[in-house]
């Protein structure tokens, strides 16, 4: 496959592992052991069990009539909103508390932005009875309110981030700085496609099962299990990567990842990481991310706690590089409005984030008849306060 | 013979000490540099800012965004330390995170520390494999040593690896952990400075992570062949006048 992760880690010419020395022994103990475990049909067994009767998988592939009309191509909504926990996070931290299990881990940690992570891995923790302990930024404490409660409720234990931007990025560092000073029955669920290889190839394998489900409901709704765009968010790239990953080698569908623009690219308060960012390292791997001549990180900005993040994961970056994806950007008020129309046309209430893919809709040129899927990450009941405050309902 | 490995041959109990570069104030840094050498540090480790620093703790991540507040960048230090050499002539290791040196070119990097007369470099996310593969060459073309650390969890294997591609001092840390936690000498981390000991490396040892007084400096001293300083050091010169904390400082490991 061409677009997949090399021996050494890398896509193209990103990716890689640069770790400090003191995590070495965890993500190699990772590296060595990832493919093997995901492979071994017990836990396969076990991972779909669990993906079928307790996050209630297969998802749905529904057509959206009311969208379909307005745009004329057939517009497909891929309803990770309706997994337990609302989002496409658990499909991550399924696998990787199974994984975390068999190498003998006690206890888990990891990184949040809009909480949907932090609340699918203190579900699993409780699932399996580990200590679960959450970093989240101050900033987003405050405007993911619901999501904190609910972490609290699962009985994880949440640690502000009060460096920085406050948000994601230095979630993540204090992640990394645990993990470091727990070297030994620790594990890291981090959230995407980012961090450390075998980071990026895990979470992505883990995800893949949106569009391994999507290929199946395609072909049995069209007679075709190819469609012609497949459209996705991109925060660090877990749910986009996650629906783009069994179309990739397929060069006739078009893969379309939208980031966010925040108040518009070039405002100076945006996180449309491929238009603003360079090649760097950030959180383990060689990527594309927002940062000074310098080569100091720039705090993004967006509406949306989970698309956030000054980098994206390094598999984007090289799809990105090569042509094979086309990345776009839709501001804090397409969005907002974005989710408004979804909710007025098919009765579904949009995360912000995924509010932002179902954006573009509005920017693309059908001639008709075309199949169009969209990846619907999360639902948004963790952005009432947000849509309330903008619309003044 | 470059002046790292000569230092090691003359002497015994080396200090070395950690300081951000910019910080207290953005033109501090030669001015600590000459202090340090003239009250009896043996290396000097100074840092060069970054905005995400996931190995080091509160205190450096403090001066690191204080220093970055301030305008401080590798452009600015290496204009700095431009007549490096006409202030100091202990050893000098420039310590920071890959990301600013690949912005500035590994090249162009390598270049300027060796133009400055720096001696090596310590970036902690920097691990072996990328750096054999990206940064090798240009490092060796310059003169320039790298320093890796090693960890109670380093295997063996990796540690003799380590020492291969060595040519000045492993950076032994005491346990895993972020910079500024305090050393505890227990069993097991005297277990694991004997048994590092017994390896017999081709490389000196220097000991690091949480020194901070003469006791713990010197039990480092007993194990390897001297210690690294860092948080206590850039706390002790957060305010008051320079001069006068730096040697204050180092009169309690060096009288
Ligand atoms: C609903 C939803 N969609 C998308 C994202 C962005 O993450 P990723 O880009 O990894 O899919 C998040 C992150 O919190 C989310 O909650």
């Amino acid at each position: 496959m061409k677009y997949k992760v090399n021996e050494k880690g890398y896509y193209g010419d990103f990716g890689g592992a640069y770790i400090p020395e003191m995590l070495y022994p965890n993500v190699e103990e990772l590296r060595q052991n990832y493919l093997k475990i995901i492979a071994d049909p017990e836990f396969q067994k076990e991972f779909h069990q669990l993906l079928k009767d307790y996050v209630g998988r297969p998802s749905p592939l529904y057509l959206a009539k009311r969208y379909s009309e307005k745009y004329g191509a057939n517009i497909f909504l891929k309803r990770e909103d309706l997994n337990h926990t609302g989002a496409h996070k658990i499909n991550n931290t399924i696998g990787q508390i199974l994984l975390a299990e068999k190498l003998g881990k006690k206890r888990i940690i990891a990184e949040t932005g809009a909480g949907q992570h932090g609340v699918a891995t203190a579900t699993v923790c409780a699932l399996r009875n580990l200590e679960c302990v959450i970093y989240m930024g101050e900033v987003d404490i405050e405007r993911q309110a619901p999501n904190v409660a609910r972490m609290k409720m699962l009985g994880a234990k949440v640690v502000p981030a009060s460096s920085g931007s406050k948000t994601l990025k230095d979630a993540t560092n204090e992640a990394m700085r645990d993990w470091i000073n727990n070297p030994v029955d620790t594990h890291y669920i981090i959230g995407s496609v980012v961090g450390p290889h075998p980071y990026p190839d895990m979470v992505a394998i883990f995800q893949s099962i949106i569009s391994e489900e999507t290929k199946k409901q395609l072909l049995e709704q069209t007679g075709s299990d190819q469609p012609d765009y497949v459209l996705a968010c991109v925060g660090g790239g877990s749910n986009a990567m996650g629906m783009f990953y069994h179309f990739m080698d397929d060069e006739k569908v078009k893969l379309i990842a939208v980031e966010a623009a925040g108040k518009g690219v070039s405002s100076g308060f945006s996180a449309a990481t491929t238009y603003l960012g360079k090649e760097g390292v950030l959180h383990g791997s060689r990527s594309i991310l927002m940062q000074t001549e310098d080569g100091q990180v720039v705090e993004p900005h967006s509406v949306s706690a989970g698309l956030d993040y000054p980098g994206i994961g390094p598999q984007h970056a090289h799809l990105f590089k090569t042509g094979r994806g086309q990345y776009v950007s839709i501001t804090d008020d397409e969005s907002l409005e974005a989710g408004l129309l979804c909710t007025k046309l098919e009765g579904i209430i949009p995360a912000i984030e995924s509010a932002h893919a179902l954006a573009y809709l509005e920017k693309m040129e059908f001639k008709g008849g075309e199949n169009v899927v969209v990846c619907l990450s999360g639902r948004g009941d963790k952005d009432l306060d947000t849509y309330i405050k903008y619309f003044n309902l | 013979m470059n002046r790292i490995k000569k230092l090691f041959q003359e002497k015994k109990n080396i200090l070395s000490i950690y300081y951000t570069a910019g910080y207290p104030n953005l033109s501090d840094t030669i001015k600590i540099a000459e202090a340090l050498q003239k009250s009896g540090a043996d290396i000097l480790e100074i840092g060069f800012p970054y905005s995400d620093p996931v190995a080091d703790g509160p205190v450096i991540q403090a001066s690191s965004k204080q220093a970055l507040d301030q305008g401080m960048t590798l452009k600015v230090l290496f204009e700095q330390l431009k007549d490096l050499r006409k202030h100091v002539t202990i050893p000098v290791l420039l310590m920071g995170y890959v990301n600013p040196v690949l912005q500035f070119g590994v090249e162009n990097f390598c270049k300027a520390c060796a133009e400055a007369g720096v001696d090596g470099c310590i970036v902690p996310d920097l691990p072996m494999a990328e750096y054999e593969e990206f940064y090798q060459e240009c490092f060796e073309k310059h003169n320039l040593s790298n320093v890796f650390l090693i960890t109670p969890q380093t295997t063996e294997e990796r540690i003799h690896k380590i020492d291969g591609l060595t040519n000045s001092f492993i950076y032994l840390l005491s346990s895993s952990a972020t910079t500024g936690k305090n050393l505890e000498v227990g069993n097991t981390t005297e277990a694991y400075f004997s048994r590092i000991k017994a390896m017999n490396l081709k490389n000196p040892t220097m000991i690091g992570f949480g020194i901070s007084d003469k006791q713990t400096f010197d039990k480092a001293c007993s194990y390897g062949n001297g210690a690294i300083i860092g948080t206590a050091f850039v706390k002790a010169i957060a305010d008051g006048n320079l001069e006068e904390s730096i040697s204050s400082f180092m009169k309690k490991f060096r009288d």
